[in-house]
C-alpha cells in the first residue's frame, strides 16, 4: 500500500512538472507588452519588464521560475490585474469565498443526495423511484448555469428573497453572507445532489439484491437493520471516495457560477488573468498550477481511499 | 459390455438409410436473422424514454438545419439591412399562443409622462399599446410623492411608436403608393421641431415630457403645417387633418433642391409591414440588437452541432487508433502511451482553450482554434474506452485462431477486435456531443472565446448576451437556455439508451 501511494505520488509530481512546464513555455510565448498609450510611461514599463527579467531567454526565465516559485514559493507580483500586489496574498484572499460557497453546497448536497438515493433504491420500480430517477436525469443533464438563471430570475428578481449577487466583504461565515450565497448554493447543489442520488441508488440496488442480505433477513434482522448495517455499509465503499473527490474538487469550485453570482473567488480571478488585455503571467501560472494540482490530487485521493475503506481492494496489485 | 452380447442379431438388409430419397439440406430459417446491430436497435426501441429523446434530438437537428435556410427574417439579412436595428427587445408573439404568455405583452410600471406617450400613440395610430390597466394614478410612498405611476400591461409591438427616418424621393413615393394601395398609414405628420425632438410626442408637453392637456383633458397637437400647394405628400392623412387651408406637413425637406431628402415620422409597426410585407411577430422575440432569436438560435444551434459532430469524429479517429495500439501491444508501449495521455488529460481544459485562443486564434481563426483545443484533450476518453475493449478481446481464442492463420497485427486490430468495441465507441461518440456543446457554451459565457459576430453565433454567446437583460427581458435568455437544457437531457437519455442497447450482457434482462 505504502509503495503504491509513493508510486502514485511520484508519478503525480512528474505529470505536474511537465504540465507546468508546458504552460510556462506557452504562456511566455504570448505577447504581453502593454500597448503604447497616452499617459503611459513606456520607458518606465520597459524598465520594470527588464527588472522582472522578461527580456531574458525563456529557458533562463524557466529556471528562475522553478527556483523561485516552485521551490521558494514566491509567485511574484501581479502586473495587470492588481498592479504590484503579491499574487499569493491576493490568491489566499480570494480563496475563502470559493471554499465557503462550495463547503455550504456540500453540507447540504451530500446528505440530500444520499437520502434521495437510499429512498429511491428502497422503493425500486415504484412511482417514487421513477419520479426521483426522472428528476435525476434532468438535473444531471441540464447545465448549472441554466439553474442559475432560473434561480436568479425567480428567487432573486420575482420573489426578492435573496440579493442578486453575493454580499461584498470578508465576513464569510456571517448569516447575511450565507443568505446572499443561497442562490449560488442552490444552483451548485442541484447537480451534486442529482449525481450523488444516481450513484447511491445504483450501488444500493445492486447490494440490496445480493445473497448476504437475504441471509441477514432470514436470520431475523428487520428491514431497517439490514439496510443500515449491511447494505449501506457495503454500498458506501464506492460512494465514499466519490464524496471525498468532490470535497477536494470544491477548492477549484465552479468558475461559471462564481461569475454569475459575483462571488469574489478564484474562478473570476483566473478568467480575468487570461482575458485581460495583457495576460497576467504570475496569476495565470499560480492558478494553472493550482487547478492542475487539485485535479491530479482528487484522482489520487479517490484511488487511495478505496484501499483504506475496503481492505479487500488492493490498489495497484497485479491481480 | 455384457448387455451388448444379448442384443439380437439384425441382418444388414433390415437397415435403411434415413432420408435416402434426396440430399439432406439445412432447413431454411423462417424468421429473419437478428444481428448485433439489429438486436441493439430492437432493444433500443423498447426503451420508451430514449426513443422520445431520439425524436426530440431529431426535431432539434431539423430546426437547426432548416430554419436558417427558410427563415431569413433578420439573421442573414443582418449584414445588408439595418432596418432590423429598430426592432430591439420585442417579446415573443405568436398568433394563437397568447395563453402561453407569447402575446408580445409585458407588465410594467410607468410614470405619468410615459403613460401619456402610450395614450398618444393609441390616439394617433389606432394601435393601442395599453392592453390592461391594473392600477392607475397612484403615488409611490417611498419617493417624494410628486410623480404618479401606472401599473399596466403593454403590447411591446405597439409601444415602439414612431421614429424619424430620412428617405430619398423614390422611397418617399414608394411608401405613399403602398399607403394608397393598402390603406395602412406609415407616415405621420411632422412635429414642430422647435418644440419637440422626441418622435413620439406630438402634443404640447413641458420640458420633462409631461403632457399639458387642454381643459377637456385632450392632447394639444403641435403638428407642423404647410401650404396647400405642397404636393410632395398626396397620400393618406390623419383624421385631424381636415382643414384644406392649412394642411399638415408630412415631411421635412432637407438636402439640395436637385437631390432632396425627406425626413419623415414613421410608425415603426406599420413601417415593418411596408418593408417586410407582413406584420411584425417574432416567435422567440428579438434580442437587444433587433435580431430575431428564433433564426439566430437555429444558426447558433447549427454551429454548435457542427462543431460537436466534427469534434466527435476527430476524437473517434484519433482515440480509436491510439487506444487500439495501446490495448493491443500492452506492456511498455501501453505504459508510455498512458503516461502521455495522463499528462494531456491533466492540463485543465480551460488552460488549453485559453492558450489555443491566444496563440492560434489570430492565425487560423477562433473556431479552428477552439476545435484544436477540444481535440487536444477530447480523444483521451475515446482512447481509454477502446483500450479497455482491446484488453477484453485480445486474449480470446478467436484472436489466437486468426493469428495462427497468419493474420497481421493491423488486420487483427481493425478486422477482428475493433468491431467488437463498436457499440461502446458509438455510445461514446454520441455522448461527446452534449459535452462539447456544454463546454462551448460555458467558455463563451465566461468570455474566454468570442463566437459572436453578425454572421455567426453560438448558443453560449446568446446566453452570455442575454444575461444582461435577465430581469427586464427574460425571454432573451430563456429560449437559448431552454434549448440547451432540452438538448442536454435528450442527448443523455439517448446516449444511455444506446449504451444499454449495445451492451450484450443486458440482453433479456429488461
Amino acid at each position: 500500500m505504502v509503495k503504491y501511494i509513493l508510486k502514485r505520488l511520484l508519478l503525480m509530481v512528474m505529470v505536474f512538472l511537465i504540465i507546468i512546464s508546458i504552460c510556462f513555455v506557452l504562456v511566455k510565448l504570448l505577447p504581453n507588452k502593454p500597448a503604447e498609450q497616452f499617459g503611459k510611461d513606456m520607458a518606465l514599463i520597459e524598465m520594470r519588464r527588464e527588472a522582472l527579467g522578461y527580456n531574458k531567454p525563456i529557458l533562463e526565465q524557466y529556471v528562475i521560475f522553478l527556483r523561485k516559485s516552485l521551490l521558494g514559493f514566491d509567485w511574484g507580483v501581479s502586473e495587470s490585474l492588481y498592479l504590484g500586489q503579491d499574487v499569493w496574498t491576493k490568491f489566499m484572499e480570494k480563496m475563502p469565498a470559493t471554499v465557503v460557497v462550495n463547503m455550504y453546497t456540500m453540507i447540504f448536497a451530500v446528505p440530500l443526495g444520499l437520502l434521495f438515493g437510499i429512498y429511491a433504491a428502497l422503493k425500486k420500480n415504484r412511482w417514487q423511484d421513477h419520479f426521483i430517477s426522472t428528476a435525476v436525469i434532468v438535473f444531471v443533464s441540464v447545465p448549472s448555469y441554466v439553474y442559475a438563471f432560473l434561480v436568479q430570475y425567480f428567487l432573486c428578481f420575482k420573489l426578492k428573497w435573496f440579493p442578486f449577487q453575493v454580499k461584498a466583504g470578508y465576513d464569510f461565515l456571517s448569516w447575511d453572507m450565507f443568505v446572499s450565497m443561497v442562490p449560488a448554493i442552490i444552483s451548485l447543489g442541484f447537480g451534486t445532489v442529482a449525481g450523488l442520488t444516481r450513484y447511491t441508488r445504483a450501488e444500493l440496488t445492486e447490494v440490496l439484491t445480493s445473497d448476504y442480505l437475504l441471509l441477514a433477513r432470514t436470520k431475523g434482522l428487520s428491514r431497517a437493520q439490514t439496510t443500515v448495517r449491511h447494505a449501506l455499509r457495503n454500498a458506501m465503499v464506492p460512494i465514499f471516495p466519490m464524496i471525498l473527490g468532490e470535497f477536494v474538487g470544491i477548492m477549484s469550485g465552479s468558475i461559471i457560477i462564481e461569475q454569475i453570482f459575483g462571488i469574489p473567488g478564484v474562478g473570476p480571478l483566473y478568467v480575468a488573468s487570461i482575458t485581460a488585455a495583457t495576460p497576467d503571467y504570475n496569476f495565470f501560472m499560480l492558478l494553472s498550477a493550482f487547478y492542475t494540482l487539485i485535479g491530479l490530487l482528487s484522482g489520487i485521493i479517490v484511488d487511495i481511499s478505496y484501499g483504506f475503506i475496503d481492505p479487500r481492494i488492493r490498489m495497484g496489485s497485479k491481480k | 459390455m455384457s448387455e451388448m452380447k444379448n442384443l439380437p442379431k439384425i441382418p444388414a438388409s433390415e437397415f435403411a438409410f434415413v432420408g435416402d430419397e434426396g440430399r439432406l439440406h439445412d432447413k431454411k430459417l423462417e424468421t429473419k436473422p437478428v444481428g448485433y446491430f439489429k438486436d441493439a436497435m430492437l432493444r433500443f426501441s423498447k426503451n420508451k424514454s430514449s426513443v422520445v429523446a431520439a425524436y426530440i434530438i431529431l426535431i432539434l437537428v431539423l430546426y437547426a438545419i432548416f430554419v436558417p435556410i427558410f427563415c431569413e427574417t433578420s439573421y442573414s439579412r443582418s449584414l445588408t439591412d439595418t432596418t432590423y436595428l429598430m426592432y430591439t427587445k420585442l417579446p415573443p408573439k405568436v398568433e394563437g399562443l397568447g395563453w402561453l404568455g407569447m402575446d408580445g405583452t409585458s407588465n410594467v410600471t410607468l410614470n405619468v409622462s410615459d403613460y401619456n406617450t402610450l395614450r398618444a400613440i393609441a390616439q394617433e395610430t389606432g394601435l393601442n399599446p395599453v392592453v390592461e390597466i391594473y392600477r392607475e394614478n397612484y403615488t409611490d410612498p417611498t419617493s417624494s410623492g410628486k410623480t404618479t405611476y401606472y401599473d399596466v400591461k403593454v403590447d411591446n409591438y405597439y409601444r415602439m411608436g414612431m421614429t424619424y427616418m430620412t428617405l430619398t424621393p423614390a422611397e418617399f413615393e414608394a411608401i405613399q403608393a403602398w399607403q394608397d394601395e393598402t390603406g395602412i398609414q406609415v407616415i405621420y405628420p411632422a412635429i414642430t421641431d422647435s418644440k419637440q425632438t422626441d418622435a413620439n410626442i406630438w402634443y404640447e408637453a413641458n420640458r420633462k415630457g409631461v403632457a399639458t392637456l387642454d381643459s377637456e383633458g385632450n392632447f394639444q397637437p403641435i403638428y407642423r403645417t404647410t401650404t396647400p400647394t405642397d404636393t410632395t405628400y398626396h397620400s393618406l392623412r390623419i383624421a385631424a387633418d381636415n382643414d384644406p387651408e392649412n394642411p399638415l406637413s408630412y415631411a421635412r425637406v432637407t438636402g439640395t433642391s436637385a437631390a432632396p431628402s425627406y425626413v419623415v415620422r414613421v410608425c415603426k409597426y406599420n413601417y415593418f409591414q411596408y418593408h417586410y410585407g407582413f406584420e411584425p411577430s417574432f416567435v422567440f422575440g428579438t434580442n437587444d440588437k433587433g435580431q430575431d432569436i428564433f433564426t439566430r438560435l437555429a444558426a447558433g444551434a447549427r454551429f454548435s452541432f457542427l462543431l460537436a459532430i466534427s469534434i466527435s469524429f476527430i476524437n473517434l479517429f484519433i482515440g480509436a487508433i491510439y487506444g487500439a495500439i495501446e490495448g493491443y501491444y500492452g506492456g511498455a508501449v501501453d505504459l508510455v502511451m498512458e503516461r502521455i495521455a495522463d499528462i494531456v488529460y491533466g492540463i485543465p481544459f480551460m488552460v488549453v482553450t485559453t492558450l489555443f485562443q491566444l496563440h492560434l486564434a489570430n492565425k487560423v481563426g477562433v473556431v479552428p482554434a477552439l476545435l484544436f483545443a477540444f481535440v487536444t484533450t477530447g480523444w483521451i476518453g475515446m482512447a481509454a474506452r477502446v483500450r479497455m475493449q482491446f484488453y477484453r478481446f485480445k486474449g480470446q481464442e478467436y484472436i489466437l485462431a486468426a493469428r495462427t492463420l497468419g493474420a497481421s497485427d493491423w488486420r487483427l486490430m481493425f478486422k477482428h477486435i475493433f468491431p467488437n468495441s463498436l457499440g461502446t465507441i458509438i455510445t461514446g461518440s454520441v455522448l461527446v456531443i452534449p459535452g462539447v456543446i456544454f463546454s462551448e457554451s460555458s467558455l463563451t459565457y465566461l468570455g474566454i472565446i468570442n463566437l459572436e459576430s453578425s454572421t455567426m453565433t453560438s448558443v453560449g454567446s446568446m446566453l452570455a448576451n442575454g444575461k444582461n437583460y435577465l430581469s427586464t427581458d427574460p425571454y432573451i435568455i430563456f429560449f437559448p437556455a431552454l434549448f440547451i437544457a432540452l438538448l442536454e437531457v435528450s442527448f443523455n437519455l439517448f446516449g444511455n439508451g444506446l449504451r444499454d442497447a449495445f451492451n450484450p450482457s443486458l440482453r433479456g434482462v429488461e
